[in-house]
């Protein structure tokens, strides 16, 4: 220690030191939240941003009530598929009214009086404004097999003893249009869902081997992946549907359709995967594992795979709706799923006449969930992309 | 120039063929040959079966001969304008088919100039009015577009045009000047029914050319140039047509590969809808009927006309854009 140069001793001002104990870490210390937000895995970090993507909740909400819907469809629908009421041929849609003669009586239908109009043939449904017919909650209806598991009774809503109840009108053989919908979700969400699983694997397949050798399997890939995309779908699934065998049973077709429409639609996955896979097979991670001896399949699929994962899935969520579209124009074309196999596609091949149009216009109200479904596919699948990379 | 032209024209060669052999593969898998369910047909009906006439076509399309031979035969019949011979009509292809393909051409081309001159100002709007009012109704109208099954459009104007326009329903022209030559009240009758199918094919692709051509100029925007270009106190018009634009229009000119092949599957759907005299219906009842070579050619027909609706689309934006003339064939 040397004294100070001018050697005068500090005898007024004293040098202040903080007698409380010193964190150094003190400026850096995370607030609680701060410290969850970067502890959160990559899962937490999407779940949080998509949360903050409101038109995709909504539509997260309205693709989940049409699932449910489907998955108790016999349960939700007033009546059953094929119930049949041969006195209500073309019945138009019934209007749920809640006040009769200014008294309130909670939700009920007018009564229906058909009437043949002798002099043009047609059917005539006029409300009779004096039957009043309550609807009932949790009642007992039609008698159906839930997924050919148990017999119940129990429907959702159903209509009074002696009413009816056809919120969407009935079709030419008197059967309720909401009831078929809404069994006819079953399939065209299904179809959906399975045949992205299929294009999915094959994606994930095709573009891994691509994406991970190089090389003359990428080219060869490549060019395949160019060629079935110059195709024009709908041609193509119109021709590989109509070799289906015909003595196939409906649900065989069913698979065969969706087998059909997975078979095009792989290319968009494959593509992005090759892509990301060219990118990624460069780190050095991989490298390390290529050293340590590991197998291609194993450095694709633990290494590899997982830092996109997320990408995938939100391509494969907007790819969905061309599928149901897909199966709808073929089912209405006559080449799809056939009855008694009942999906959105089967009951617009109903609506194919222009007669229908002009006089039975609520049996294109099958179209209504399908632009509601690919809607919210695309909204979703749109907050899903961007919440895919939470780093941004 | 030049050798980006040759370089692309034989890169098409190898598609084609690849093609052709799909397309093969498909009209071969039903279990059979044409003629033997074709002369059950006529035997159902008590018809009688000319056999000279069986063994000449047999030979002819050497259906007795192995698989791959059968592919030859169809190939090279191809070339020279044989497309087979369609068992429902009982005619070669090449007398069925007729003028339908060009119709089909004359609807796919009028539809894709219909849905750049709707999506390009919208495109533009919506990207130049970010986030306004305006950019998300005609996002979300695109959207509806979108998410609409093209036949039930088809269907719904099919009918409004009938009441309140008084348009004949279905076909591509009044059926009075079905058969007749082309005269002015004709050309005018078919304008009338084609916009129609037209609109209805339309909204699908235009939706999906609207959302990229406002991404894409929206990246072009906050470009560096751009904002130079304002500093300077350009013209807000003339900064948007001068360089941005440009750069944007160079995907337009792409995007018909894209756009095309759903054109021409929308087009497929609706003319069965709106029974044009395209291909849509005709091909729908070849494949109904099993009418293998009439579908096949259909279906090839369809697939080269995308093909070359790309290669048209890459020829046309080499001579727009230097950097992929220059670098020979790496297009997107």
């Amino acid at each position: 220690m040397t004294p100070p140069p001018n050697g005068m001793k500090t005898t007024g001002t004293e040098h202040f030191v903080s007698k409380a104990p010193f964190d150094p870490y003190s400026i850096e210390a995370l607030k609680p939240e701060q410290e969850r937000y970067y502890l959160a895995s990559q899962w937490q970090l999407m779940w949080w941003k998509l949360q903050r993507h409101r038109l995709a909740v909504i539509s997260g909400i309205v693709l989940l009530v049409f699932y449910i819907a489907a998955l108790f469809a016999e349960v939700v629908a007033p009546y059953n598929l094929q119930t049949r009421h041969t006195d209500f041929i073309y019945a138009p849609p019934q209007s749920v009214n809640w006040v009769h003669e200014g008294k309130f009586v909670g939700p009920f239908v007018y009564g229906l009086d058909y009437r043949l109009n002798m002099n043009n043939l047609k059917r005539e449904y006029t409300e009779d404004q004096q039957r009043v017919h309550k609807l009932r909650f949790f009642c007992r209806g039609d008698e159906y097999q839930f997924w050919g598991l148990f017999t119940s009774r129990v429907h959702l809503v159903c209509p009074d003893r002696d009413g009816t109840f056809y919120l969407l009108g009935t079709d030419r053989l008197g059967r309720d249009m909401l009831s078929r919908i809404i069994y006819g979700a079953r399939i065209s969400l299904t179809i959906g869902l399975l045949g992205i699983t299929i294009s999915f694997a094959l994606g994930i397949v095709i573009g891994g081997l691509a994406g991970y050798y190089g090389g003359w399997v990428d080219n060869v890939i490549q060019r395949l992946i160019e060629i079935i995309r110059s195709f024009p779908e709908l041609p193509l699934w119109m021709a590989l549907s109509a070799i289906l065998p015909v003595n196939w049973s409906p649900i065989l077709v069913f698979f065969g359709i969706t087998v059909i429409l997975a078979m095009l639609d792989w290319t968009g996955l494959a593509r992005a995967v090759r892509s990301k896979l060219l990118a990624l097979r460069e780190e050095d991670y991989c490298t390390a594992a290529q050293l340590m001896g590991a197998r291609p399949r194993r450095i694709i699929g633990r290494h590899l795979l997982p830092g996109f994962l997320s990408h995938l899935i939100a391509s494969a969520t907007l790819s969905i709706p061309s599928m149901i579209l897909g199966e709808t124009a073929l089912s209405f074309l006559g080449l799809g799923l056939r009855p008694p196999i009942t999906s959105w596609g089967v009951l617009l091949n109903e609506a194919q006449n222009i007669n229908v149009v002009a006089l039975y216009p609520w049996l294109m109200l099958p179209v209504i969930p399908v632009i509601v479904v690919i809607l919210a596919f695309n909204f979703f699948g749109d907050g899903l992309r961007d919440a895919a990379d939470p780093y941004k | 120039m030049l050798r980006y032209v040759l370089h692309r024209l034989l890169m098409m060669v190898p598609t084609l063929l690849v093609i052709s052999l799909i397309v093969f593969v498909i009209i071969q898998l039903p279990p059979g040959d044409y003629l033997e369910s074709y002369m059950a047909e006529l035997q159902s009906q008590g018809e009688s079966v000319d056999p000279e006439k069986i063994a000449f076509l047999r030979q002819h399309y050497g259906l007795d001969k192995p698989l791959h031979e059968q592919y030859f035969y169809w190939l090279t019949g191809m070339f020279q304008g044989d497309f087979g011979y369609s068992f429902e009509y009982d005619l070669p292809v090449t007398e069925v088919v007729g003028d339908r393909l060009v119709l089909t051409v004359l609807v796919s081309l009028i539809t894709i100039v219909f849905t750049w001159i709707v999506a390009f100002p919208i495109g533009i709007y919506s990207a130049t009015h970010q986030y306004s009012w305006g950019d998300y109704g005609l996002t979300f109208l695109g959207f509806i577009g979108l998410a609409t099954p093209n036949f039930l459009l088809a269907l719904v104007m099919l009918y409004l045009a009938n009441v309140y326009f008084g348009t004949s329903i279905g076909g591509l022209m009044d059926p009075e000047y079905i058969g007749q030559p082309w005269s002015w009240d004709k050309l005018m009758s078919v304008l009338e029914h084609l916009w129609i199918p037209v609109v209805v094919i339309g909204t699908s692709g235009t939706a999906g050319m609207i959302r990229r051509l406002r991404a894409n100029l929206l990246d072009e925007l906050q470009k560096q140039y751009v904002v130079t270009g304002r500093a300077k106190g350009l013209p807000r018009f003339k900064l948007l047509t001068k360089y941005p634009l440009r750069m944007a229009l160079n995907f337009f000119i792409s995007d018909i590969g894209s756009i095309l092949p759903s054109v021409i599957s929308g087009a497929e759907v609706v003319a069965v809808v709106l029974s044009l005299p395209t291909t849509g219906p005709m091909m729908l009842s070849a494949l109904q009927s099993q009418d293998m070579y009439l579908a096949g050619s259909f279906l090839m027909f369809l697939a080269s006309l995308t093909v070359v609706g790309v290669l048209l689309s890459d020829l046309a934006l080499a001579a727009l854009d230097p950097r992929i003339r220059l670098q020979g064939g790496v297009t997107r």
